[in-house]
């Protein structure tokens, strides 16, 4: 242990060598002699501590941090993976409602046009009945009519004859000569017709 | 060592003083005593401080479990997912089953480089005690489970079947050696790249003391700690796919 002091300077000698605190790599003022790192004196307490301390750090992480952390990384892939599915899920629910809607749009639209079909045919049906009724009135109401009307002429003419008849008669007598009735009538018939 | 002891001594009486060492030595947290196997040092707080916050960042950053994450659970996602990953792409599905024991020496390195930058820290991983034992332990763990999985066939590894056969034992040589000295390099890599960054830093710090020259070194401490920053990240990672390599190594010998 003094032997390397001893190998010092003589300003060292004449200060008191405190050989408790100086070992073999520190000289009397605490400074370091040579490199500190190849003082075998200290070896064996940094190979001990450096023994606790990396058995401590492996434990550490062994039993609490890697796990730990591999699990989180492993849960945040799970979750990610999960959201990825059920976004995909909501895409294909959203685009399998598109394809509902559509389709219930498109069956609205056949009924709508379906029942706008049926009530045209109803009412057109209804419209029929209605005309056909109509023209079977206005037929009935217009030979009733014309029969009235050939009534009414049949009775026009004959009228017309009685005073063509009467009338001729009356000139006739008037004109002083007496014709019989059968020629007047004959000759007024024949006019008639003429 | 005395030349040394001279420089420092001779630096503070000009007011320059550099102790770009000072910061590695490992005290005892309680009286001066000496530094036995189980006193509690700067080392045990500094590591006890590492743990404390891979505790926030990846169980109470990460204790509302929520789908959405907040700041703190999504960087302790960030980080579980570039480790996993990393092994993923590196070693193949097979390995994934040894990302506990990867995340472990991950998050301990990586918290120790970026919490040893807060001033007055001490940097746990500067020490070759520390990184030579992680990178001992990924180097046993390779070579047992590399012989337990695949038995003589891990052997395999140096001899590099497609190599003309005449290349082939010396090859075999050069893989052997190589693959010796991968702790080595392992460990020296990360605790070499600490030290050498907290002792540049300790030295701008020292010019920062004289008026002259503050601005400049204030300067040059701002931007190396801007670096320091990045090296810790990068040492971490390295460490990381480094032993992530080495792990497909022992799962899959033939190259």
């Amino acid at each position: 242990m003094v032997s390397h002091l001893e190998d010092d300077d003589m300003a060292t000698q004449e200060l008191p060598i405190q050989e408790e605190i100086a070992g073999q790599c520190v000289d009397a003022h605490g400074g370091a002699i040579g490199m500190p790192q190849l003082c075998p004196e200290w070896m064996g307490n940094q190979i001990f501590w450096l023994a606790v301390t990396l058995i401590v750090i492996f434990l550490i992480l062994s039993k609490i941090a890697l796990p730990r952390i591999a699990a989180i990384l492993a849960e945040r892939t799970g979750t990610i993976t999960n959201d990825i599915a059920a976004a995909e899920d909501l895409k294909r629910k959203a685009v399998e409602a598109e394809d509902a809607f559509n389709k219930a749009m498109a069956d609205a639209k056949a009924e709508a046009s379906r029942i706008v079909a049926e009530a045209k045919a109803e009412i057109q049906a209804d419209l029929d009945v209605e005309i056909a009724k109509a023209d079977a009135e206005i037929a009935a109401k217009t030979a009733e009519s014309e029969k009235a009307i050939a009534e009414i002429q049949e009775g026009a003419m004959e009228a017309v004859q009685t005073v063509a008849k009467d009338t001729a008669k009356e000139i006739v007598a008037a004109m002083g000569a007496s014709a019989d009735a059968r020629s007047v009538t004959d000759a007024v018939n024949a006019r008639m017709k003429g | 060592m005395a030349t040394e002891t001279h420089a420092a001594e001779a630096a503070e009486g000009s007011g320059l003083v550099f102790h770009p060492m000072d910061q590695f030595i490992v005290k005892p947290l309680f009286g001066d005593g000496p530094v036995g196997m189980f006193t509690i040092t700067n080392v045990t707080l500094w590591m006890f401080i590492s743990v404390i916050a891979i505790v926030l960042l990846l169980v109470v950053g990460t204790s509302r479990r929520a789908i959405v994450p907040s700041r703190s659970q999504s960087l302790a996602e960030l980080t579980y997912g570039f480790v996993y990953k990393m092994i993923e792409d590196v070693t193949g599905k097979d390995g994934l089953k040894y990302f506990p024991y990867i995340m472990t020496l991950f998050m301990f390195i990586l918290f120790a480089n970026m919490l040893g930058l807060i001033p007055g820290a001490f940097t746990t991983t500067s020490h070759i005690a520390v990184t030579g034992v992680l990178a001992v332990l990924v180097f046993a763990t390779v070579t047992i489970m590399g012989f337990v999985k695949n038995g003589a066939g891990f052997l395999g590894l140096f001899w590099v079947a497609s190599a003309p056969l005449a290349l082939r034992p010396i090859l075999a040589i050069i893989e052997l050696i190589s693959y010796f000295v991968r702790p080595v390099s392992h460990s020296i890599r990360l605790a070499g790249n600490m030290m050498a960054g907290h002792a540049v830093l300790k030295v701008f710090a020292g010019f920062a003391g004289s008026a002259l020259i503050a601005p400049v070194a204030v300067g040059a401490i701002t931007a190396m700690y801007a670096l320091e920053m990045l090296v810790a990240f990068v040492q971490a990672y390295v460490f990381t796919i480094l032993t992530c390599v080495y792990l497909k190594d022992a799962l899959h010998p033939s190259h």
